[in-house]
C-alpha cells in the first residue's frame, strides 16, 4: 500500500468508526486516536521523504501511485509528494490534531461534527496528494463542502448567513477553477495525443500563450479566492466568526493554504508566461491585501474578526510571494503558509477556549486574563510575537525569506510593492499590541472572570503542539526550507525558461 | 589562531537560564529562580572578563592590530544563492568591550534586583525576563552578520517590551511597553530595509566582508543615485534610522521617557547602559562603511546626535521625575556617542571621534547604570518617583549619596572621573570637525552639569521633606553594586582606549587637550555652581527663572509637545482617517458589493418564480398568448 494513500484512509475509516460510536466519549477518543495516527504518519512521510532524498532518489515526486479511475476523460487517481506537499502534509497533520483537542467538549452531534471536521481533512490531504488536476478538484470541493454544514449547525451568531456566504464564494471561486482546470486540460496535449490531467506532464509542454492569457486569470482568481484575495476576501471575517473553533482552525490553518498551494502549483506553475504578463495586476490586490487586512485588523473589536482580517494580510503575503516568481519568493511563500496555518489555528484554538470561558470575543468587555489564565494568556502572547514576526518562532523565518525573494527584482514597481508590504509588519505590530494590551493585561474588568479556570489539559496538548511547531520552524529553519528549495528547482527552471521579462504596466 | 569556541556559552548560559526558570519557574521557590539567574551571569561576566584579558593583552601580538575574528559560525537558513544567515560569534575590540559593558551591568543588576525585586509577586518571571534580555543583548553584541544583529535586535525590543510591561496590571506601564515597542519597531523597519538594500548591493550579510576595505560595499560608492544621495548612503541612513530607534534618537525617541515604567532595575540595565546603545554600537560596526562610502550618512548621524543630546539636555532641565531626567540624561549623553561617531574619520588619529563615542558608551554604562539604580534605591526608600517628595535624603542615605554624588561629578566631567576623559575626547573630535556642533556640544556640557545637579540637590539637600516612614538605606545586595559601579565610574576613565579600541584595530597616540579640556571643565563647574545656587536651599529662584523663559520653559515642560504630536498622527490620521475608513470600506462597500450579487439574484429569483407556479390554467394561458404574440409576429411583422 503507497503510504500516501493512507493520508485519505485513515480519515475515512476514522469517519466509519465514529458512525458506530454511541456517545461523545467514544466518538472523541476515536476521532483522536484515528487523527494521532494521522499526525504519526505526517511525521513518518517527512523522514521517509528525506531519507529517500538523501539516498539520491531526485525524481521530481517521491511515492508515486496511479491508477485510472475514469477512463473517457482519462482521469486518474496519480498521487505524489515533493517537498512542498510533505511539509503542507505535515502542516495538515498538526492542525487537524490540534483541532480535534480544541474542540474536545463537542456535546451537541458530536458524531456528526467530528465526522464532518475528518471528512474536511481527508479532503485537504488529498488534494496536497494529488498530481491529476481533477482528482485535486475533486478533494478540493470534499473539502469546502462540510464547512457549509459546519458552519451552518455548529457556528454561532449568524451562523447561516455566514455559512451561506462562505459557501457561495467558494463555490464562484470553484467555478472559475473549473474553467481554467479545463482549458489546461484541454491544452494538455498540443502534438493531438490523448489529453491529460496529470500535473507533471502538462508542465512537460508548454500551453499556447494566447489560451494562458485566458485560462491564468481564471485559475488563479479561483484558487485566490480560497487564499483570501483582495476583493474576493469578505466571506472569511464572517465564516471565521460564525464557525465553531476547530472549523475556524481547519479553515484559516490549513484550507486556505489550498489556495494558494493551488495557485502556485497550478496557476503559476502550468502557465507561467500568462504569470508573467499578468502578475502585476494580482500583484498590487495582494499588496492591497497585506497592508488593507492589517489596518482592518486595528480596527475591530471581535477577536475573530481581528484574526480574520490578519489571516486577510498574511495571506496576502503568500499569494504576493508566489507572484515574485523567484526561488526565494517561492520558498518564503511555502514557509508563510506553514507558518501562518500553525499560528492562526492557535489563535484560533486560544480564541475559542477563551470564548469557551468568558461568553464574549469583545475585548472591551474583557481584560485581565493572564491574570486569571496565565498559561492562556502566555500562549496568547506567544501566538501575538508569532504573528507579528518576532525572531525564534515560524513567521520571521517566512516573512524575511519573502521580503528578500521579492527585493531581488530591481525595478521600481516591485520595490515599491515590496516596501510597501513591508510595512505591514509595523502594523501588525500595533493591532496584535493593542489585543495583547486589552485583553490580557491591564486590571480585571468583569470580576465574574475571577473565577475562571486556566486551560485543561486537552487544551494545553492542543495548544502546545502548535507552539512547539511554531517555535522549531523558527529557531531552526535550516531543514524545512531546504526540503522546500530542492523541490523548487524544477519549478524555477520551467518558468526560468519561459524567459524572465517583466511586462506590463511599467 | 585562538581558541575562542568557549565564547558560545556567553549567550548560551542566559539562554539556557531563562528556558530553565521560565519553563519551571513556577514549581519552584521564586528565590531559587532569582539565584540560577545571578549565578548564570556571574558565569557570564568571568567568561567575559576571561575574553577580554585574552583578546586585548595576553593573546595580542603587539604591532598587527586587533583583528576581527570569528569564534563560531553556523549556518541558520539560506536566502538566495548569495545570501545565507549565519549564527555566531564575532570578537573585535568594539565587540570585546561590549561584551565587558553588558555582563558587568546585567551581573549589578541581578545582584541589585535580588534586594528591590524580594517579595513581588513576579519575582520568578522577572529574572526570567532579564535572563531573556540578556542572552539577546549578547547574541547582538557578538553578532558576525548584520542579519543575526537584526534578529537579536528584535528579541532584545520584546524582552524590552516584556520588562517595561512587567507590572501588566497597571494601564500606564502597558501603555509605556506598547509604545516602546511600537515605536522601535517602526524604526526597525528602516533598519530592515536598510539591510534589504545593503545586502542585495553588496550580496553578504557578514560584518567582516562589509567593513574590509577591498569589501563589495566599497565599491558601492559611485552606485545609483536617488535624491543626490548614492544607494549606498540611503541604505546605510535607513539602518541607521533602526540604531536611532532603539538608541531614542530624536525624533524617535519618545518611547524611552515612558519605558521608566518598567522596575528600575530594567531602567538601568535596558535603557540606560546597554539596549538604548545598540543604535551606537550598530554604527560603530558599520563604521567603515560610513566613513569611506556614505559620508553624507555620517553627516546625518553626527547631526541627529548633536540636536537629540541638546534637545534632552533642554527638557531634563525641567522634568521632576527622577526616572524621566535620568531618561533624558540616557537620551543626551547618546546623542554624544553618536555625534562623535560621526564627526570621526577612519584610522589613526582622524579616528579619535570613534574612539572617544566607544569610550563614552563604556564610561557612561558604569555611571548611568549607577544613577539609575541610585535612583532605584531612592525610590525604594521614599515610595515616590518625585522630586518634589525628596529633599535632605543625604542623613537617610549615606551610601546612595556618595554614590550618586561621584556619578554626578563624573556625567559633569569633573576630572579626574571618567566622564571627564571620554566627554574631553569628543569634544575635541567635534571642534576638528564642525564648529556649530562643537559649540552644541559644549553648551550640553554646561546644561548635564547643571540638570544633574539639580537633581542631586533636590534629592539630597533641599528642603527638609517630613516622611511618613522615616527612609532607611537599602540593603546591602542593592549598595554593593552600587560601590562596585562607583568605582568603575570613577577609575574606568583611566582606560587606555586609543589603544585598544579604534577604528581601524591600530593604537594611536591621545592626549588631553587643554585648551578645550579646560573650558569645558569650567563651564561643567559653572553648571554646578548655578545648580547649587538654585537648589541646595529651598529658595524662589527656580520659579522665577521658569518664569523668566517663559512660554519655553513651558514647551520644554512638555516635552515640546512630541507626544501630542505623536498621539495626532496615530490616533488621529492612522486610527481615525486609514483603520477606520479602511474596516467600513471593507464591511460596507467591499462586502457590501458581494451581498448586492446575492441581492439580485434573489430579487430576480422572485420575479421569475412566479413563472414556475404549477397551475395548469396559468400555463395555458401563457401558452395561448404566446402562440398569439408568434403568429402576430410571423404572419404580420415578419
Amino acid at each position: 500500500m503507497n503510504i500516501l494513500s493512507l493520508f485519505v484512509l485513515v480519515p475515512v475509516l476514522t469517519s466509519a468508526a465514529i458512525v458506530f460510536t454511541k456517545n461523545m466519549k467514544q466518538t472523541r477518543l476515536v476521532a483522536a486516536a484515528g487523527m494521532s495516527v494521522q499526525l504519526i504518519l505526517s511525521a513518518i512521510l517527512v523522514f521517509m521523504y528525506l531519507a529517500e532524498r538523501n539516498a539520491g532518489n531526485t525524481a521530481e515526486m517521491l511515492f508515486t501511485y496511479d491508477a485510472l479511475w475514469f477512463p473517457s476523460l482519462n482521469i486518474h487517481y496519480a498521487i505524489g509528494v515533493d517537498g512542498i506537499s510533505v511539509a503542507m502534509i505535515a502542516l495538515t497533520g498538526i492542525v487537524v490534531f490540534a483541532g480535534i483537542f480544541a474542540s474536545w467538549n463537542m456535546e451537541f452531534l458530536s458524531r456528526e461534527f467530528f465526522i464532518s471536521l475528518i471528512l474536511l481533512a481527508t479532503g485537504v490531504f488529498g488534494f496536497f496528494i494529488s498530481l491529476d488536476l481533477f482528482t485535486m478538484f475533486l478533494f478540493y470541493e470534499i473539502a469546502v463542502i462540510p464547512m457549509y454544514l459546519l458552519i451552518g449547525i455548529w457556528g454561532s451568531g449568524p451562523k447561516e448567513y455566514s455559512a451561506m456566504k462562505l459557501t457561495l464564494m467558494l463555490m464562484g471561486g470553484s467555478a472559475l477553477l473549473m474553467v481554467g482546470l479545463l482549458g489546461i486540460y484541454f491544452y494538455s496535449s498540443p502534438d493531438g495525443g490523448p489529453l491529460t490531467w496529470n500535473l507533471l506532464e502538462i508542465s512537460k509542454i508548454d500551453i499556447p500563450v494566447e489560451m494562458q492569457r485566458f485560462l491564468f486569470p481564471f485559475t488563479f482568481i479561483g484558487f485566490g479566492i480560497l487564499g483570501a484575495l483582495f476583493p474576493f476576501h469578505t466571506w472569511s471575517p464572517d465564516g471565521h466568526a460564525s464557525a465553531p473553533t476547530a472549523v475556524s482552525m481547519l479553515h484559516a490553518g490549513v484550507l486556505m493554504k489550498l489556495g494558494g498551494y493551488g495557485a502556485f502549483r497550478v496557476a503559476i506553475f502550468l502557465m507561467p508566461e500568462a504569470a508573467q504578463e499578468q502578475a502585476w495586476i494580482f500583484l498590487i490586490l495582494t499588496g492591497i491585501s497585506v497592508v488593507y487586512g492589517a489596518f482592518g485588523a486595528i480596527w475591530q473589536k471581535d477577536l475573530k474578526y481581528i484574526n480574520a482580517y490578519s489571516s486577510v494580510s498574511h495571506c496576502g503575503l503568500v499569494l504576493f510571494a508566489v507572484l515574485m516568481m523567484n526561488q526565494t519568493a517561492f520558498n518564503g511563500a511555502i514557509l508563510q503558509m506553514i507558518s501562518h496555518g500553525l499560528m492562526t489555528a492557535l489563535f484560533f484554538a486560544l480564541i475559542g477556549m477563551i470564548y469557551g470561558r468568558t461568553h464574549t470575543r469583545m475585548i472591551n468587555e474583557m481584560g485581565g486574563i493572564m491574570k486569571v489564565m496565565p498559561f492562556l494568556g502566555v500562549v496568547y502572547v506567544i501566538a501575538g510575537l508569532a504573528s507579528l514576526g518576532l525572531p525564534g518562532l515560524s513567521g520571521f523565518v517566512a516573512e524575511m525569506t519573502i521580503f528578500f525573494g521579492a527585493f531581488q527584482h530591481t525595478d521600481f514597481f516591485h520595490r515599491f510593492l515590496t516596501i510597501m508590504a513591508t510595512t505591514s509588519i509595523v502594523v501588525t505590530a500595533v493591532y496584535i499590541l493593542r489585543v495583547v494590551g486589552i485583553l490580557l493585561l491591564g486590571p480585571i474588568k468583569d470580576e465574574h472572570f475571577l473565577h475562571l479556570e486556566d486551560a485543561k489539559w486537552h487544551e494545553r496538548l492542543s495548544t502546545i503542539t502548535l507552539v512547539l511547531a511554531i517555535a522549531a520552524i523558527g529557531i531552526a529553519p535550516l531543514w524545512l526550507s531546504d526540503m522546500i528549495n530542492v523541490s523548487l528547482e524544477p519549478i524555477v527552471n520551467k518558468i526560468s525558461m519561459a524567459g524572465f521579462e517583466f511586462t506590463g504596466l511599467f | 589562531m585562538i581558541d575562542y569556541t568557549y565564547t558560545l556559552l556567553i549567550p548560551l548560559i542566559p539562554l539556557a537560564v531563562f528556558l530553565f526558570t521560565g519553563l519551571a519557574g513556577h514549581k519552584m521557590n521564586p528565590k531559587v529562580s532569582g539565584l540560577i539567574g545571578t549565578t548564570g551571569l556571574f558565569a557570564v561576566t568571568i567568561l567575559s572578563y576571561l575574553t577580554a584579558i585574552r583578546y586585548f593583552w595576553t593573546d595580542h601580538l603587539h604591532g598587527s592590530g586587533y583583528q576581527a575574528m570569528k569564534a563560531f559560525e553556523i549556518e541558520w537558513l539560506h536566502l538566495t544563492e548569495k545570501l545565507t544567515i549565519n549564527l555566531g560569534v564575532l570578537l573585535d575590540p568594539i565587540s570585546v568591550m561590549m561584551l565587558i559593558v553588558v555582563s558587568t551591568v546585567s551581573f549589578m543588576v541581578h545582584i541589585y534586583s535580588l534586594g528591590y525585586m524580594k517579595g513581588e509577586r513576579g519575582f520568578a518571571r522577572f529574572f526570567t525576563f532579564l535572563s531573556l534580555f540578556s542572552f539577546s543583548m549578547l547574541g547582538l553584541v557578538l553578532a558576525t552578520n548584520i542579519f543575526q544583529m537584526y534578529i537579536f535586535w528584535e528579541l532584545v525590543g520584546v524582552s524590552s517590551f516584556l520588562l517595561i510591561g512587567f507590572y501588566y496590571e497597571k494601564p500606564s506601564a502597558v501603555a509605556a511597553s506598547k509604545k516602546a515597542f511600537i515605536v522601535t519597531r517602526f524604526a526597525d523597519l528602516g533598519f530592515l530595509i536598510g539591510i534589504l538594500m545593503l545586502s542585495f548591493m553588496t550580496d553578504t550579510f557578514d560584518f567582516r566582508t562589509l567593513v574590509s576595505p577591498t569589501g563589495p560595499a566599497m565599491l558601492q560608492a559611485g552606485s545609483a543615485t536617488f535624491m543626490g544621495l548614492s544607494a549606498i548612503t540611503w541604505a546605510l541612513i535607513f539602518i541607521f534610522m533602526g540604531g536611532a530607534g532603539k538608541s531614542a534618537m530624536f525624533p524617535l525617541h519618545i518611547w524611552l521617557p515612558d519605558a521608566m515604567e518598567g522596575p528600575t532595575p530594567v531602567s538601568a540595565l535596558i535603557h540606560a547602559a546597554t539596549m538604548v546603545v545598540a543604535g551606537v554600537y550598530l554604527v560603530a560596526r558599520l563604521f567603515p562603511v560610513y566613513s569611506m562610502v556614505a559620508p553624507d550618512a555620517l553627516h546625518v548621524v553626527a547631526w541627529v546626535g548633536g540636536l537629540s543630546s541638546l534637545f534632552a539636555a533642554i527638557i531634563a532641565c525641567t522634568q521632576t521625575d527622577i526616572k524621566r531626567v535620568l531618561a533624558y540624561s540616557t537620551m543626551s549623553q547618546i546623542g554624544y556617542m553618536m555625534l562623535a561617531l560621526g564627526v570621526s574619520g577612519y584610522g589613526g588619529h582622524d579616528g579619535l571621534g570613534f574612539m572617544a563615542g566607544n569610550f563614552h558608551l563604556f564610561t557612561h554604562a558604569m555611571f548611568k547604570a549607577l544613577l539609575f539604580l541610585g535612583a532605584g534605591a531612592i525610590i525604594h526608600a521614599v515610595h515616590s518617583n518625585d522630586m518634589r517628595d525628596m529633599g535632605g535624603l543625604r542623613k537617610y542615605l549615606p551610601i546612595t549619596h556618595i554614590t550618586f554624588l561621584i556619578a554626578c561629578l563624573t556625567i559633569a566631567g569633573i576630572p579626574p572621573l571618567s566622564g571627564f576623559f571620554s566627554k574631553d575626547e569628543i569634544l575635541v573630535a567635534a571642534y576638528h570637525h564642525s564648529m556649530p556642533l562643537f559649540i552644541i556640544e559644549f553648551a550640553v556640557a554646561g546644561l548635564t552639569a547643571f540638570y544633574m545637579f539639580r537633581l542631586y540637590y533636590s534629592i539630597f539637600w533641599g528642603k527638609h521633606t517630613h516622611y511618613h516612614h522615616t527612609p532607611h538605606e537599602a540593603p546591602a545586595t542593592m549598595t554593593i553594586p552600587l560601590m562596585i559601579l562607583a568605582f568603575g565610574a570613577v577609575f574606568s576613565g583611566f582606560l587606555p582606549f586609543h589603544e585598544l579600541v579604534t577604528s581601524d584595530g591600530l593604537p594611536f597616540e591621545a592626549h588631553i587637550n587643554y585648551g578645550i579640556a579646560i573650558p569645558s571643565v569650567l563651564i561643567g563647574v559653572l553648571g554646578i555652581v548655578v545648580a547649587t545656587l538654585m537648589y541646595r536651599k529651598e529658595t524662589a529662584v527656580p520659579a522665577k527663572m521658569a518664569g523668566g523663559f517663559g512660554s519655553f520653559y513651558t514647551w520644554a515642560y512638555h516635552k515640546f509637545y512630541m507626544d501630542e504630536v505623536y498621539l495626532f498622527v496615530t490616533k488621529k490620521i492612522l486610527f481615525n482617517l486609514v483603520s477606520r475608513p479602511v474596516a467600513w470600506f471593507d464591511r460596507h462597500i467591499v462586502d457590501g458589493f458581494m451581498n448586492l450579487i446575492a441581492r439580485v439574484i434573489e430579487k430576480s429569483s422572485y420575479l421569475i418564480k412566479g413563472l414556475q407556479s404549477g397551475r395548469i390554467q396559468q400555463y395555458g394561458y401563457v401558452f395561448v398568448t404566446g402562440t398569439i404574440v408568434l403568429v402576430i409576429i410571423f404572419v404580420f411583422i415578419l
